[in-house]
């Protein structure tokens, strides 16, 4: 079967690529765009590591197809820095160690600033139902919720 | 001379005991680090594995022909690619194997032993043509019974695993082939006379059932074997040094024909500790010419990788009537697995470990069972053992109308207390993480309707091991350290932090790398607690050799001896003279090469003297008295550090050990059907806590430190993990005044006891 031309912009450059139908769009970001900061931890939509924005809606990658990324904007942990700055909710993660292993990290890194564009005040509640779908099995999510919620007023203030 | 073994307890601290970021902070949120399966190479093979979709059968035949003519297929490997091995027992972590059953856990030969079990690979040029292969290779079995819990596999008519398993650890040796691997016995005293003294005894059985330690990275590596033997191995892995030992001899390849790069690790818990992959890629490798890379998915995760044991647990405690304990009793059967190794041992010298026992005995039986081989899960047998101490003991204070933390006080093992398991222990903080816990204003709060509060210790022994590390002092006056223990949660920061101290320079001046298997001597994994212990340890005697050897340097470029010099702040200083004359790091390391070269120093030691390491933990639960569901209210975590280096780090592991603990005690369990298949295998089915089951995790360090480390390390990965199972137990069991012996306390099984008591 012939594959699929995609056009596509992620992190903000316009990328081409080809891809077969059945192949996700995590595939696609790992597997042919060299993007492997979206993480695989079970590619059934359960774990959150390949969160990314599709057109600004938050999504696991391994339930997008890559050719239905044609035409859409998308971002990845690869673009929430800008140039030599760490985006304030990166540097917060590091500031707090809300981060052991890190593997699940750029997920929660890009849901948590999903979460912020909605909502700039979140409760502890709030914060902790945004982040079910993002499972972290070192922290006990202590440090990531405090680092949410002590970012978000960061940014009010700022 | 510096003196290496000095230590820094009474010192003030600078570094040591701050919360500075972490050196791996910013490649690990901006998605640049590299993990097992982020790393590829030109003209790579992808690696797929056919895995037996029977729990117990005979392998008949295996024929491979039509995938090997399947167009993109480079290389196949089988059980007929893989050496046999004779019986051999060989240390890995806190658990003992053996080579003869990791050939065949890697790769079946005679027979598969569970669902899941590897029986063929295949290395092709895409994803899609390796999963046509496997379907072309044809296979034929025969059908064997199996078993999957202890209580059957230990019945005279049960199938056996393995034919040639006698029973280790029984006099007279038994004649007869069994799954009981072995019998293990801790104790001492005399638990029939203490019994026959005591005014009350409790006794209870416990099951648990077996649960995966989760990591949320899939087993992955990258092999790359040129035609002159040389092997590059990339992997997740908790110990690159272990791994290489093992594929040298799973493939007969020389230890330097093999060099193994540590990728960064996304969890371990002690299921990364094994070999699964990596011998395959390696073959895969080998026989095609070509780099292999290999990922497991998440249900081959969880079927075919970790787990810990399921396990039934009988206790009987002899108290007197002031709560004293004058006689412990256990007998722990845990399940193996397909292959004998389950950490009953451990287990049975961990529970009763936290008490001070007159009388005491713990007997532990390893029984296979066709569910996949277990690995290391974090503090491996404690939780288990510990779970049914730790409830029979709440139990009893209601019994007595006493306090649970009193009761353990009276009990408690302290500085010169004999250990069930054998030896005097050293200074420990048994009392003081009771203390703390009776003081901290949770255990004094008020609770609501259907709520409950429970208590439970934990003890783990922590370990230390064969480590080596490096310092490098750089012209520029910057630091570099080479380690050989996988940071798994933030020991690269410990490790920079440690040599800071020592050295008198800043933080930002050390870069610490984790060194690849050619690049330091032998290192054993990270496990056991035992990284910023071990590690930590070389860290600071090679840091205090290359101290000395920058005294000598600015000796010579004053021209005065070594001994009129000494070492303050970062800089040589000189003691006599009539004014003071000082040299940075940085000024005597620019001169290095007029003065005898580059300065580094190296240590290599077997390190001994680790701490245990002991907690305590309050929770509160609500449980609803319709749907049985338990809700965790509060949860505060209270465990002796000996030293926390980087406290936030400290924290971390106590807060991510309880609430493992919480999905154990809770939620997670493996749930096989009457094929020996198991159903759960994604993270949909077996549930993980994700963050809104819990509430925040209160955490209190105490420190008493350890007089065996420069700083008073102890280690702290293992313990938390240990008293969330029996604290919620007991919370769940003072909120409905019912007595719950069994995990998980899923809403079913908490609503029939509810109703039916």
């Amino acid at each position: 079967m012939s594959k699929t031309h995609v056009s596509t912009c992620i992190n903000g450059d316009t990328h081409e690529f080809l891809c077969d139908t059945q192949n996700t769009l995590l595939d696609v970001l790992r597997h042919e765009l060299d993007l492997t900061g979206s993480k695989e931890g079970c590619a059934t939509g359960d774990c959150g590591a390949c969160s990314v924005m599709l057109d600004d809606r938050l999504v696991c990658a391994c339930l997008v197809l890559g050719v239905e990324a044609d035409g859409k904007e998308i971002e990845t942990i690869e673009g929430m820095s800008s140039g030599s700055e760490l985006h304030p909710i990166q540097q917060k993660f590091i500031d707090l160690a809300a981060l052991q292993c890190g593997i699940c990290t750029p997920g929660v890194l890009v849901a948590t600033k999903a979460l912020l564009t909605k909502n700039k005040n979140p409760s502890e509640e709030e914060v902790r139902f945004w982040l079910a779908g993002n499972l972290c099995r070192c922290t006990g999510y202590d440090k990531i919720v405090r680092a949410v919620l002590e970012v978000a007023a960061d940014m009010r203030n700022a | 001379m510096n003196d290496m073994t000095q230590n820094n307890l009474e010192r003030a601290l600078k570094i040591v005991g701050t919360r500075p970021p972490r050196p791996d902070g910013v490649d690990k949120v901006t998605g640049r680090a590299l993990f097992g399966s982020d790393k590829s190479l030109p003209n790579m093979l992808v690696g797929r594995v056919l895995r037996s979709p029977y729990a117990h059968a005979k392998i008949i035949s295996i024929d491979t022909s039509k995938a090997e003519v399947l167009n993109g297929v480079k290389s196949i490997v089988t059980c007929a690619d893989f050496e046999d091995f004779p019986s051999e027992f060989v240390p890995n972590g806190e658990m003992i194997v053996n080579l003869k059953d990791i050939t065949r856990n890697i790769m079946a030969r005679e027979k598969v032993l569970y669902v899941g079990h590897t029986v063929a690979a295949v290395a092709a040029t895409s994803e899609d043509i390796a999963e046509k292969a496997l379907g072309l290779i044809d296979i034929k079995y025969e059908v064997l019974p199996h078993v999957l819990e202890v209580e059957d596999a230990e019945k005279p008519d049960a199938p056996v695993l393995h034919e040639d398993m006698m029973t280790i650890g029984i006099e007279p040796s038994p004649k007869k082939a069994s799954n009981v691997a072995k019998r293990v016995e801790f104790g001492f005293g005399d638990v029939e006379k203490g019994f026959a003294e005591a005014d009350l005894i409790v006794e209870r059985e416990f099951t648990t059932q077996q649960v995966h330690q989760g990591y949320i990275e899939p087993h992955a590596c990258l092999a790359s074997v040129s035609e002159d033997g040389q092997a590059d191995l990339w992997c997740t892995t908790q110990g690159a040094f272990v791994v290489r030992n093992f594929c040298s001899k799973l493939l007969g390849l020389s230890a330097a024909q093999i060099k193994v790069t540590a990728s960064e690790i996304g969890g371990g818990f002690g299921g990364k500790t094994v070999v699964y992959l990596e011998p395959l890629a390696l073959a895969l490798s080998r026989k095609s010419g070509r780099p292999v890379k290999m990922e497991m998915s998440r249900a081959e995760v969880f079927t075919s990788s970790g787990p810990t044991s399921g396990a039934k647990v009988w206790v009987k405690i002899g108290v007197k009537n002031d709560g004293r304990i004058i006689a412990g009793d256990c007998v722990l059967k845990y399940q193996a697995g397909a292959f004998q190794g389950a950490p009953v041992g451990p287990g049975a010298m961990c529970a009763f470990a936290p008490y001070d026992m007159v009388n005491v005995r713990a007997v532990g039986y390893d029984i296979v069972v066709n569910r996949p081989k277990v690995s290391a899960y974090r503090a491996p047998g404690g939780p288990i053992s510990e779970y049914g101490v730790e409830s029979v003991l709440d139990e009893i204070a209601l019994k007595l109308e006493m306090d649970p933390i009193e009761i353990r006080l009276k009990n408690a093992a302290k500085e010169g207390t004999i250990a069930p398991y054998g030896p005097k222990l050293g200074p420990i903080g048994m009392i003081e993480t009771l203390e703390a816990a009776k003081a901290h204003p949770h255990y004094s709060a008020p609770l609501g309707p259907n709520q409950g509060r429970g208590i439970a210790s934990g003890f783990w022994f922590n370990i230390g091991g064969e480590t080596s590390s490096s310092i490098t002092i750089n012209e520029d006056g910057t630091v570099g350290l080479t380690l050989g223990t996988t940071d798994i949660g933030g020991s690269r920061a410990s490790m920079a932090m440690m040599a800071s101290e020592e050295l008198g320079v800043p933080m930002d001046l050390i870069k610490p790398v984790i060194g690849d298997t050619n690049s330091l001597g032998f290192n054993f994994l990270t496990g056991g607690s035992r990284a910023t212990f071990s590690t930590g340890m070389t860290v600071v005697r090679s840091t205090r050799e290359a101290i000395e050897e920058l005294k000598k340097r600015a000796a010579l470029l004053w021209e005065v001896d070594l001994n009129q010099v000494e070492w303050v702040d970062g800089h040589a200083r000189l003691i006599a003279g009539d004014e003071p004359k000082t040299m940075s790091l940085a000024q005597i390391a620019k001169q290095a090469g007029k003065t005898g070269g580059p300065i580094m120093a190296n240590c290599s030691m077997n390190v001994t003297g680790a701490g245990p390491s002991l907690g305590t933990h309050i929770v509160d639960v609500e449980v609803d008295t319709e749907t049985g569901k338990v809700s965790i209210v509060r949860y505060t975590a209270i465990q002796d550090a000996g030293k926390a280096i980087h406290p936030a780090y400290v924290e971390g592991q106590m807060q991510g050990g309880a609430v493992q603990g919480i999905g154990w005690a809770l939620n997670e369990e493996y749930i096989y059907n009457d094929k020996g298949e198991l159903e759960n295998t994604g993270f949909l089915d077996y549930r993980i806590p994700v963050c809104s089951d819990v509430p925040m995790i209160d955490t209190v360090i105490v420190e008493v430190p350890n007089p065996n480390h420069p700083y008073g390390v102890r280690g702290v990965g293992e313990t938390p993990i240990i008293p969330p199972l029996a604290a919620i137990s007991n919370a769940v069991s003072r909120a409905t005044n019912i007595r719950f012996n069994e995990l998980p306390l899923s809403p079913p099984k908490v609503l029939a006891k509810l109703m039916h008591g």
